[in-house]
């Protein structure tokens, strides 16, 4: 009987570490994801590069910008795309408009592809590190600071930068869509 | 109504074998890669249906001589290590044969490089969206009309009467013949995913993720897909069509649409 | 309390029979009365998981929608996956546990008979539940199994209904695990080595050390779903910083090893029968003992081989596809050494032998479509198509549920004490193996050809094919209601020897038929009742 219960115990021990082990994926994934670039995952706070340009070579950036149709929002890139040497920094404006009548804050949900690319785009400042708030039909406009890291694989030659802009409101109410 | 559908579904069962259209296998698709694919498809079938051979024939070479109506008497052996270590080598060289090309398709599928062309495509419940980046065209593809009126419960509409039921947009995607087309996917809600069997492309549109793939189409045609990932009510409803025109077909439907856009505009002011 | 308890415990290794009326069902401590139980509720959740099949099938029999509404059909999908995985070959693998292993290594009862008694009464409450939700607004769960967000946030009332059954399922299947396991490692007879035990028992201590592993993982995502939905997180969320594909990720680490806890058992059943039959000892024990462990170890590191399509870097796609395609090996090492098994015996085909070898052959296709999908590049034109349906019903139906029959025919003397009716079980076979062919081969065709899952009307080029399929089945469908009818009139059999089969081996068979209440309260010879059948 001894026997039986410290074996039962050790196997709930078990279970329970296993049902922790899930919520430890979350915070494991997401290290994953940094270092693989799964996901389109790019760095979500400033990042500190030293400069290093590699003149010999030209990647094409292209920016994509989504606005989620629950959030009353326009947004776009002042520029589609611009081709930049790796290493060097590189400046890009957004500009956010709130098409609503009252106060509204948005937030800029970045992703990169090529997924091999996401851990070489690298943000010094961009607007998706915090959420941006806009007064009644407000428009702004937001700095991207950016730099292609060197080591950027060969294969890739454009890299494309999305935003999809989400209306912070919404996402608190818990209705997502 | 019951008595309908068992008509029809006796009509159908006659009629099946004189219908052209049974698709047995993978089409081989428009592109290097979709034919790719198929080689691929094709040499682990092959691999499959040779180590099926072996296997059940043995088995029921067994099964025919060794029945105790024959008069088996049961060997004693237990246990082989030659046996088990040469079924369990066979197996692994036979997969590296597979692993090697189904590698090189993979690593041919990421490179993405040089496009002529980049389509951001946007999938909401239930349609998709495409946007042509450099080209400042926009428009919402949606399932065509006769489907549309056809698929309701109990329509009435033969589906059979209907072309391409299920699989007609009303604006189709037109790409160039031979450009190297890439795909930017996202979605505005829901996961779903993009897929045309003839060019061998399946990609899932995720929200607030941009997902990136590509093809290049080497005949002309119109080339008809589905939503793959479960989107919902209407997921069965959402088709994708692929219009492969000659190149100077391509920049005709290009200025049709953006002067049409204009007039419209106009109209609109 | 202590007295009490000692009372309870010394009442329990009375030599009495079980208590009159309803009492002995509902606080049933006995393995067999609970396998009993488990076996029951399976049987009748493969019945209603069935009956939603039909409705699928109906709907799919011709194209244009007839019957059902999308959102329903969906429902439909949804339900019959969850129903027929946790409420139907899951539970039916976890009765043979309660009635066999004990019997098969010599121990009393199970190790832990008031938690037995408790894994067992609420799974019908999580079905209850599950059930319920058909009837509530918004309508059932119809995300699919998967429950993929943020497609499952858009549930209903089910929603939280939804959550709440599968952590109550999960919870089920973990203390049943316990028990396995604990019963496995401290019951056996005092002679039985770990490596000397019968093969279904360790295939199924290894699906209990999966069980054990995986179901928390889940009920942790399910709970994450929970708290997305209505406490303000965002796991899964874009919005909030999430991301959707992580749920992904996490349901497959469950999923992929969920896929060995179905078919483990079922291997093990096999693994004791075709010996039986071909009366001949089981070809290279030790080899199939380790052949399960590596699926069981492979299992936690080929998930993402369910998700080549989500977008994942190079790398990942290589190392999912080359972990995915080396389950191959050891699988292979299975089926080899059941062909080995039978080469050179002595073979005779009652309904066990037949269903085990339905299972061989036709799990065996269903294991070259699976290496078909390993295939990264090819996936990506298989992946969410009829192919996949086809795959894993394969695997599922003549797979896992071929094994469940063939293991109730096997031990059906030994529980009942009489013969069922080998005629009919040999048709019941004959219509099961003809028509689950017709339902799954032809989806095969459908899948290549171009038609995705889970969709409730399609174009008329994938008439023919789903009109074959909807046939057989029906044709599948009723040809289970001969097996209800066997075992029902099982009782009035021929009475059965103890050994029952003339090639039978194992301690199991040294108890009378019918196994009476309790067995082997002293513990048994496990070598000596072995020798004995040699």
């Amino acid at each position: 009987m001894h026997e039986n219960r410290s074996l039962t115990g050790r196997l709930l021990v078990l279970a329970a570490a296993m049902f922790g082990f899930g919520f430890a994926l979350v915070p494991l994934y997401d290290v994953f994801c940094e270092i693989t670039g799964f996901g389109g995952r790019t760095n979500a706070t400033a990042a500190v590069v030293e400069e290093a340009p590699d003149l010999t070579r030209e990647i094409r950036i292209e920016f994509m910008t989504t606005v989620n149709s629950y959030a009353p929002f326009e947004l776009s890139s002042d520029v589609s795309s611009m081709t930049v040497n790796p290493g060097k920094m590189y400046f890009a404006t957004f500009t956010g408009k709130n098409l609503s009548g009252e106060n509204k804050i948005a937030v800029a949900r970045p992703s990169v592809a090529p997924p091999a690319a996401s851990e070489h785009f690298v943000k010094i400042e961009c607007f998706c590190f915090e959420s941006q708030e806009f007064a009644a039909g407000e428009e702004r406009a937001m700095p991207l600071q950016f730099i292609v890291d060197p080591e950027l694989p060969d294969y890739v030659d454009t890299i494309t930068l999305g935003y999809t802009f989400y209306d912070t409101a919404r996402a608190a109410a818990n209705n997502p869509l | 109504m019951i008595r309908k559908s068992f008509l029809s579904l006796m009509g159908l069962l006659a009629t099946g074998a004189a219908q052209a259209d049974w698709a047995l296998n993978m089409p081989r698709g428009v592109t290097e890669l979709s034919a790719e694919t198929y080689d691929l498809h094709m040499m682990v079938f092959w691999w499959c249906v040779a180590i099926g051979i072996v296997v059940f024939g043995v088995m029921i070479i067994s099964l025919i001589k060794h029945r105790k109506s024959k008069g088996a008497t049961p060997a004693t052996f237990t246990h082989s290590m030659t046996a088990e270590i040469v079924w369990t080598a066979i197996p692994v060289v036979i997969l590296l044969i597979m692993a090697v090309p189904a590698a090189e398709t993979m690593v041919k599928l990421e490179d993405s490089r040089d496009p002529d062309i980049s389509i951001v495509v946007t999938a909401y419940q239930w349609k998709w969206h495409y946007k042509y980046q450099d080209e400042d065209i926009a428009f919402y593809s949606s399932l065509a009309r006769p489907s549309m009126d056809a698929r309701r419960k109990q329509s009435g509409v033969d589906p059979n009467a209907v072309d391409n039921y299920l699989l007609d947009v009303d604006r189709p995607v037109v790409v160039p013949k031979g450009a190297k087309v890439r795909l930017l996917l996202t979605s505005n809600d829901v996961v779903h995913s993009w897929w045309v069997p003839d060019l061998a492309i399946k990609k899932d549109a995720v929200p607030g993720i941009v997902n990136e793939t590509w093809f290049r189409a080497e005949e002309t045609g119109t080339y008809r897909g589905q939503c793959a990932e479960l989107c919902g009510k209407d997921h069965g409803y959402m088709p994708i069509v692929v219009e492969v025109v000659e190149p100077d077909a391509y920049q005709a439907w290009v200025d049709t649409r953006k002067n049409g856009d204009v007039a419209v505009a106009n109209a609109a002011k | 309390m202590s007295s009490t308890v000692a009372d309870a415990l010394d009442h329990e290794h009375d030599d009495h029979g079980p208590t009159k009326g309803i009492g002995r069902w509902l606080f049933s401590t006995n393995h067999k009365d609970i396998g009993t139980m488990y076996l029951i509720f399976s049987l009748t959740m493969f019945f209603i998981g069935g009956a939603m099949a039909m409705v699928i099938r109906s709907e799919l029999a011709v194209p244009g929608l007839q019957f059902v509404h999308p959102e329903f059909f969906n429902s439909m999908t949804t339900m019959h996956a969850l129903i027929m995985v946790f409420g139907a070959v899951m539970p039916a693998f976890v009765g043979l546990a309660n009635w066999m292993i004990p019997l098969m290594i010599g121990a009393p009862d199970m190790a832990l008979p008031r938690m037995n008694n408790w894994s067992f009464w609420i799974l019908p409450v999580a079905f209850g539940i599950l059930l319920s939700t058909l009837l509530m607004p918004g309508g059932a769960p119809a995300s699919g199994w998967t429950m993929y967000p943020p497609l499952v946030l858009q549930t209903g009332d089910a929603f939280p209904f939804l959550i709440f059954s599968v952590h109550l399922m999960g919870i089920s299947s973990i203390m049943g695990a316990i028990n396995v396991i604990v019963t496995i490692i401290n019951m056996r007879a005092p002679d039985m080595s770990l490596l000397k035990m019968p093969m279904f028992v360790w295939m199924w201590l290894i699906t209990a050390y999966l069980l054990i592993a995986v179901m928390p993982v889940l009920a942790g995502a399910v709970t994450m779903l929970l708290t997305d939905q209505f406490f303000g997180t965002s796991f899964f969320l874009a919005a909030g910083g999430g991301d959707p594909v992580m749920f992904q990720h996490i349901f497959w680490f469950f999923g992929h090893p969920e896929v060995y806890i179905m078919i483990l058992p079922a291997f093990g059943v096999v693994s004791e029968i075709i010996p039986t039959f071909s009366r001949k000892k089981l070809f290279g024990h030790d080899s199939m003992v380790y052949a399960g462990s590596s699926i069981a170890f492979l299992s936690f590191i080929v998930w993402a081989h369910h998700m080549f399509t989500v977008g994942m870097p190079l790398t990942g796609q290589m190392f999912f596809m080359f972990a995915t395609m080396l389950i191959a090996v050891p699988t292979g090492v299975k089926v080899f050494n059941w062909v080995a098994t039978m080469w050179r015996g002595a073979m005779t085909f009652e309904t066990p032998m037949l269903f085990s070898l339905g299972f061989v052959f036709l799990f065996t296709i269903g294991g070259f479509s699976g290496l078909m999908l390993a295939i990264a590049p090819a996936d990506i034109q298989y992946h969410d198509t009829y192919f996949v349906v086809a795959h894993f019903h394969y695997v599922l139906v003549p797979g896992s549920v071929f094994a469940i029959m063939a293991g109730a025919y096997y031990w059906l003397p030994k529980w009942t004490g009489h013969m069922y009716n080998e005629t009919l079980g040999k048709a019941h076979f004959w219509l099961s193996t003809i028509f689950v062919n017709l339902t799954f081969f032809p989806m095969h065709f459908l899948g290549l050809a171009g038609m995705p899952r889970r969709i409730p009307d399609y174009s008329t080029q994938f008439a023919d094919f789903n009109t074959i399929a909807s046939i057989g089945a029906f044709g599948f469908g009723l040809s289970q209601l001969i097996f209800v009818w066997i075992v029902v009139t099982a009782w009035r059999g021929e009475k059965a020897t103890d050994r029952v089969w003339e090639g039978s081996h194992g301690l199991e068979w040294t108890v009378p038929s019918p196994a009476p209440w309790h067995t082997f309260t002293t513990p048994p010879k496990a070598r000596i009742a072995q020798e004995a059948f040699e």
